[in-house]
């Protein structure tokens, strides 16, 4: 983590702890279901890294309050990125698992932060790459605003309005040992 | 650990952690050839110049459909249609390929060092498909993502090369990088195929290819380079297959499930018979396969790594 050596952060607020992590998880569970009225044709795919985790439990929870298998696979956007050369750190390219066919399918896409919209414009780029889903739908768990691309989400655990030099650090069990979202700001 | 070279010369200057992540990076790749729609977007934009000195059909094709598969434009120069012919150095060649602002050259020379040449006098990323004897790194990669694979592991494997070691970038390449990553190579080859000072190098030597079998996890065994043959240093082609030829009795006194591999093309009944070649052990078309996957990572790394020396030379 070479960049926190160079850019100090500093940890401003905790927005959500582990209890609400869970409720807003178990929230967007209900909400996709509800407005996809079930779970049929319902796909889930987490974006690498966080929102496979996110994806994955959101799954435990649909399988708790419907008793179904929703497929869940994995997008790993960095060959589709735009701004490769632009990140201080060189992202290694993970493996995408997308072991369904898509065609036809509604498609949960599922990421940890919307923040410019251009990782989501990856994925989607990605996605039709596989075949032709007949939807697609976007779950965040926190959205921090400040898009540069016209794409919004539909389900949204928490806005978080935040400054530029601000950043939004989701931090999930099964990576960082412990759930929270806190805001932490470049000096 | 980012990658950050803009070339790819040889296996001998990488560290561990180097090869490791070529071929991580590689395992990434390999499932895009599995798509229906087998391409990223991720060298879009981007020109790949094919530079070929020396006749080549699998490594040129495979560089081809790598970089097709990232998206990028490729151009293929056979020198035996070129400039080249009419007296254009090396340098020039480069140059001027420089000029028609391409990003990565992939060359392949019969001189030794003929890429790193080039790298020294080109900005633009060199990729090295093989220099006369020294190196041909990523077939080496292949080789060893192809083992690794297969095994789950390269540390502790004992790995055998058999055949003519001494005209051999493919064995230089594959000593190097398996030492690296901490397997015991072997070689095995008729002593005047065998190049001075290659113990130093970290392989044993045998010239029993039962000997050399016996413990081994996997032999690659290489062509044998008739066209080389200069100076009547080669054996006669059938004496080579019954001493060195692998066959289905010598693998019945090799561990069972030894893996097979081969660069290629075959030359099947004087490296190995068809037998073994088409055999259960063998993988040599997974080896192909597995090409695509390496060159596509490497091409893929050098490229972002000479964008990123870009940037950091010119901030806007």
């Amino acid at each position: 983590m070479g960049f926190f050596l160079t850019n100090p952060m500093k940890e401003k607020a905790k927005i959500l702890d582990k209890d609400t992590v869970s409720r807003t998880i178990i929230r967007i569970a209900h909400e996709v279901l509800e407005k996809n009225k079930g779970t049929e044709n319902l796909c889930l795919l987490g974006i690498r890294s966080r929102g496979v985790y996110l994806a994955q439990r959101i799954a435990v929870c649909i399988k708790k309050i419907e008793d179904k298998e929703v497929p869940v696979g994995v997008l790993d956007i960095t060959l589709y990125r735009d701004d490769l050369t632009l990140i201080a750190n060189q992202p290694v390219v993970h493996k995408t698992e997308i072991n369904f066919d898509i065609t036809g399918k509604t498609i949960v896409l599922i990421d940890d932060v919307l923040y410019t919209g251009r990782t989501i414009r990856s994925a989607l780029d990605a996605l039709i790459d596989f075949g032709r889903p007949k939807s697609i739908q976007l779950a965040v768990l926190v959205d921090r605003g400040h898009r540069e691309l016209p794409i919004r989400a539909d389900f949204v655990g928490k806005n978080i309005p935040t400054a530029q030099n601000e950043t939004i650090e989701v931090r999930l069990e099964e990576v960082d040992g412990r759930d929270e979202v806190v805001i932490v700001e470049r000096d | 650990m980012p990658w950050t070279r803009k070339d790819l010369l040889g296996l001998e200057e990488l560290n561990k952690d180097e090869i490791e992540l070529i071929l991580d990076t590689a395992e990434s790749f390999k499932e895009v050839s599995t798509r229906e729609i087998k391409k990223v977007p991720a060298l879009r934009g981007k020109t790949v110049v094919n530079l070929f000195y020396e006749p080549s059909t699998r490594t040129r094709v495979s560089f081809e459909v790598a970089a097709k598969r990232l998206s990028a434009d490729v151009i293929n120069i056979a020198v035996e249609t070129s400039s080249v012919k009419k007296g254009e150095t090396l340098s020039d060649t480069g140059r001027n390929i420089e000029a028609l602002k391409a990003d990565i050259i992939v060359v392949r020379h019969n001189c030794s060092g003929a890429a790193a040449m080039l790298a020294r006098n080109l900005t633009i990323s060199v990729v090295n498909a093989g220099d006369g004897w020294h190196e041909h790194p990523t077939q080496a990669l292949l080789d060893i993502f192809t083992l690794k694979e297969k095994l789950g592991r390269i540390k502790g494997l004992k790995v055998t090369i058999v055949g003519d070691i001494a005209h051999s970038r493919v064995a230089r390449s594959n000593i190097w990088g398996l030492t690296k990553l901490g397997a015991q190579v072997t070689v095995c080859a008729p002593r005047i195929l065998i190049p001075v000072g290659i113990e130093e190098m970290g392989a044993q030597v045998t010239e029993d290819i039962e000997d050399a079998l016996r413990q081994a996890d996997a032999v690659n065994v290489l062509r044998m380079q008739f066209e080389r043959d200069t100076g009547g240093a080669f054996p006669e082609q059938l004496e080579y297959f019954k001493q060195f030829g692998i066959t289905r009795e010598r693998l019945e006194k090799a561990k069972k499930d030894i893996i097979v591999m081969h660069p290629g093309p075959i030359n099947r009944g004087i490296e190995m018979s068809t037998e073994v070649a088409d055999g259960a052990n063998s993988v040599i078309l997974e080896q192909v396969t597995n090409g695509i996957a390496v060159r596509m990572a490497v091409l893929f790394l050098v490229a972002q790594a000479n964008e990123k020396t870009k940037r950091d030379e010119n901030p806007d």
